[in-house]
């Protein structure tokens, strides 16, 4: 049972890839490319998903994906032209089936009632209702892709040039010598229209069955304008290795090459194994043999081209991985903690020491980012989920949009690419709801109807930023602020810059929609979506430009095991906070601080007051006896409390830091999110800004009085 | 509670130590390692036997200070100290000593049932005693160690 579970696992993670492949195919296609290869590609990922959907039964699935065949095939054939409108419905029968699959894997039914209107779309497109004819329903991946394909290899049109037929039995010794058919084919296609044909009559039962006695033939046929020494110099390196036949043909091409035109003049002794054969040469040859197999497969499954051909990955428990990389994050500190040691001795800079410790930084530095990478994924498949919405988005509003992306091959962490998909889908839908105009209004204001909404992902000095951009009406402030002081959000008469009144969106409870549409505008709003991105370590900011559009930008860490943070002392120790929230560094003079009642203080920012929480104070921690009053704050941003400012004694520095739970061995902290290790292999608390702003509000004072000091010590009791 | 099959003929083994002048032991069996003695980051709202963290090896462990959590006064600093890197279940502690004096090793019948005593943290995280030469030495229960730790937390 469990097999089961794996398997189909196992299949929905492949058919994810397929989906993948699909979509970039239609892409490509709507592109202007139509090529054979792309559609070809595009009609295997509906097929195998077809085939795999079979296998487990998914009969939903399996009738949908089979009529979506039928119209590529029809594509594939040339019989149909995929323009613009059939390659809309093509592109919207794409993201159902990708609907049709997640109902599939979850066993749930959420879109099953759309299927007739697609199938009927689909319909439409072949002049009249298909047969559902599902009598391939199983065991139709792999092998038939053979058949399907090697039709379309043949000569369509007329063939330009002299027809040859070749007939070609290597022997074992070819494979033994390290020769490939499919190259010589591939070779033969250099001079012009091959069409292969592999001769499967003398593959004995499997009893008779020897690995290492070659059983494939071929008959190629070629139309060349080539002489046929030109031919047999493609051979001239198999030549004794193999039968080779080369006739020339009447400009007549018999259309049903059967088995028997073949001569069968291969040599008996190449057939009876001799006693003589080391065991190795039989093991090279046999593994010849299957890569000689493999490689006709996937040149009768993909066409001539071998552009295609996946690049090898290996499937690795992500558990294995995540040790690995918390491995390299000891490594590297170890590293550091030498350098640091060896830089004490003052040696001089050309001591063999020196220059070992700096080769070792380096090979450190080389394997944690080769390790980082085993986690990095590209954003592509999320970018290309994305233009699903927008197709969707564009249907519902009735709009047209258009997504153009960019720096798809941008990788970031595989946590951070999944937990990123749902706030980037409500950002592409509010962009289309909101952002974009009508047709109509963009007609007036002298723009495109089609409104386009760009998506971008750059690397920029060990962050990704994301943006997401639409060409619309830009933010309409003033209904904004009208909105905002409604919902008593900000005070009635309060003067706000523009990008504060942006950053309003960003609070929860805020949505501009007047109606409140299928799509967006749920209460739900980029509040939610800064959450998601604030968790995830990032941020998010706005900008707007009316009449031109509206820009989100999100910048996130590259991988969720290092941060960024800025180092700071507090009661004499040294922590580390994220660099995420700080907004701000300030050394305030006296005029700007206030005190409400006893204990409350209060930073006036450019006119707003902020309130002050007192690290220290806030983790319980006594300053040491005769430390000066610390005159450093840093403004941050926290989810609850708007805007804080912490005050710290010193700010060091900004550097990356590796996270180490603290949960493992002890248990959570208030105030206090992880821990890092620090270059002197001292450890350094990771603060949580949000939990510290909080505690001012729910902390009663008394955690103050119990703080005490112990014998020089600084402990804590609550 | 019988934490050793007393009819076992295999002796036990046991690491004593020393602190607040008294003599405590641990099951050999749960010990890691023995490091010298090195600054900790104390960790804010930290029950007081709780002196902060260290970093072995890329890890994060909790440092406990034994004489502390047997309401003992703290341990006095001094280079001489020691700590003793325990496990228990998946966690990895560090048990701040005063020093650490030998392996014992006792056939399972000679550990006492810990009598009873008045102080609650004790008796909880005693699980039995030990006669030696020069008195006895106390078996420490080092799941309940930390458990009282992180209770005190909350």
């Amino acid at each position: 049972m469990s097999q089961q579970v794996s398997i189909r696992d196992m299949f929905f993670e492949e058919t994810e890839e397929l989906l993948e492949a699909l979509t970039e195919g239609l892409a490509q296609m709507h592109a202007g490319a139509h090529d054979d290869e792309t559609v070809n590609a595009v009609f295997r990922a509906v097929h195998s998903i077809k085939g795999g959907a079979g296998a487990f039964k998914l009969t939903a699935l399996v009738a949908f994906a089979h009529r979506f065949e039928t119209v590529l095939d029809e594509v594939r054939s040339h019989r149909l032209d995929p323009d613009a409108d059939l390659m809309r419905i093509l592109q919207r029968s794409a993201d159902h089936l990708t609907v049709l699959v997640d109902d599939a894997r979850s066993g749930e039914d959420t879109h099953g009632a759309q299927t007739p209107e697609f199938l009927s779309a689909l319909d439409a497109c072949l002049g009249g209702p298909a047969e559902p004819e599902l009598e391939d329903l199983d065991g139709s991946f792999g092998f038939s892709a053979i058949t399907l394909d090697l039709g379309d290899i043949a000569p369509a049109e007329t063939p330009s040039g002299q027809p040859f037929t070749i007939i070609f039995w290597p022997h074992k010794g070819l494979y033994a010598n390290g020769h490939d058919p499919a190259l010589l084919i591939a070779a033969l296609a250099d001079l012009g229209e091959v069409w292969a044909e592999i001769d499967l009559t003398k593959l004995p039962d499997l009893d008779g069955f020897d690995p290492a006695k070659p059983c494939l033939g071929w008959t190629i046929h070629l139309t060349t304008t080539e002489s046929e020494t030109e031919i047999q110099s493609v051979f001239e390196f198999v030549e004794g290795l193999c039968d080779l036949h080369i006739t020339a043909q009447h400009p007549v091409i018999s259309s049903d090459p059967a088995p028997e035109v073949l001569v069968f003049d291969i040599a008996p002794e190449v057939l009876v194994i001799e006693p003589s054969v080391a065991a190795p040469v039989a093991e090279s040859a046999d593994r010849s043999i299957a890569e000689a197999r493999r490689a006709d497969a996937a040149q009768a499954d993909g066409g001539l081209s071998e552009k295609n051909v996946p690049k090898p990955t290996l499937r690795v428990d992500l558990d294995r991985v995540d040790r690995l990389i918390n491995a390299v994050g000891e490594l590297i500190i170890n590293q550091s903690m030498i350098a640091q040691r060896v830089s004490e001795l003052r040696l001089a800079t050309d001591a063999d020491v020196v220059t070992h410790v700096e080769d070792y930084r380096l090979l450190a530095r080389d394997i944690q980012e080769a390790v980082m990478a085993i986690r990095a994924q590209p954003v592509k498949p999320l970018f290309q989920r994305m233009s699903r919405i927008v197709r969707e988005a564009a249907d519902a509003t009735g709009k047209t949009a258009r997504l153009v992306t960019q720096g798809e091959g941008s990788e970031v962490d595989k946590t951070v690419v999944e937990r990123l998909a749902d706030p980037l889908t409500h950002m592409i839908r509010n962009a289309v709801d909101h952002g974009l105009e009508t047709a109509e209004a963009r007609i007036a204001a002298g723009k495109d109807p089609c409104g386009t909404i760009h998506l971008s992902a750059a690397h920029r000095s060990g962050a990704v930023i994301i943006t997401i951009r639409d060409d619309g009406a830009g933010l309409n402030r003033r209904k904004i602020l009208e909105i905002a002081r409604k919902k008593n959000l900000v005070s009635g008469d309060a003067e706000l810059t523009d990008p504060e009144i942006d950053a309003l969106l960003f609070l929860p409870g805020f949505s501009t929609a007047s109606t409140i549409s299928n799509l967006s505008g749920r209460g739900v709003g980029l509040d939610v979506v800064r959450n998601a991105v604030v968790a995830l370590g990032g941020r998010v900011s706005i900008s707007s430009t009316p009449g031109q559009g509206t820009e989100f930008t999100i910048s996130l860490p590259l991988t969720l095991a290092v941060l960024d943070g800025m180092v700071v002392s507090v009661a004499g120790q040294v922590m580390v906070i994220p660099i995420t929230a700080i907004l701000e560094t300030i050394r305030p003079g006296n005029e700007e601080l206030h005190v409400v009642g006893t204990t409350d203080r209060l930073l006036s920012v450019r006119g707003k007051f902020i309130p002050l929480v007192d690290v220290a104070e806030g983790l319980g921690f006594a300053r040491p006896p005769n430390h000066p009053e610390p005159q450093t704050m840093l403004l941050v941003e926290t989810e609850t409390q708007g805007h804080c400012a912490l005050i710290v004694d010193r700010v060091f520095d900004q550097r990356q830091v590796v996270i180490k739970g603290l949960d493992t061995n002890y248990g959570a902290v208030p105030g206090v999110s992880a821990a890092t290790v620090l270059g002197d292999g001292q450890i350094a608390l990771i603060l949580d800004p949000d939990a510290l702003a909080n505690n001012r509000v729910l902390a009663p004072a008394d955690a103050r009085s119990t703080t005490k000091q112990t014998e020089g010590k600084l402990l804590a009791t609550v | 509670m019988q934490p050793f099959d007393s009819n076992s003929a295999t002796e036990v083994e046991f690491v004593t130590f020393f602190t607040g002048g008294q003599s405590f032991s641990i099951d050999i069996r749960q010990v890691r390692e023995i490091r010298r003695w090195s600054a900790v980051t104390p960790l804010p709202h930290a029950p007081a036997e709780v002196l902060g963290v260290m970093n072995l090896r890329g890890s994060v462990i909790p440092i406990f200070d034994l004489a502390v959590r047997f309401g003992l006064p703290p341990t006095a600093d001094n280079v001489r100290n020691v700590v003793v890197i325990a496990a228990y279940e998946s966690q990895t502690v560090g048990l701040l000593v005063e020093a650490v004096s030998e392996i014992l090793s006792v056939s399972p019948d000679r550990i006492q049932e810990t009598p009873d005593l008045r102080s609650d943290n004790s008796r909880q995280s005693i699980i039995g005693v030990i006669p030696v030469e020069d008195g006895m030495t106390r078996v420490i229960d080092l799941g309940a160690v930390i458990q009282t730790g992180k209770r005190t937390l909350q």
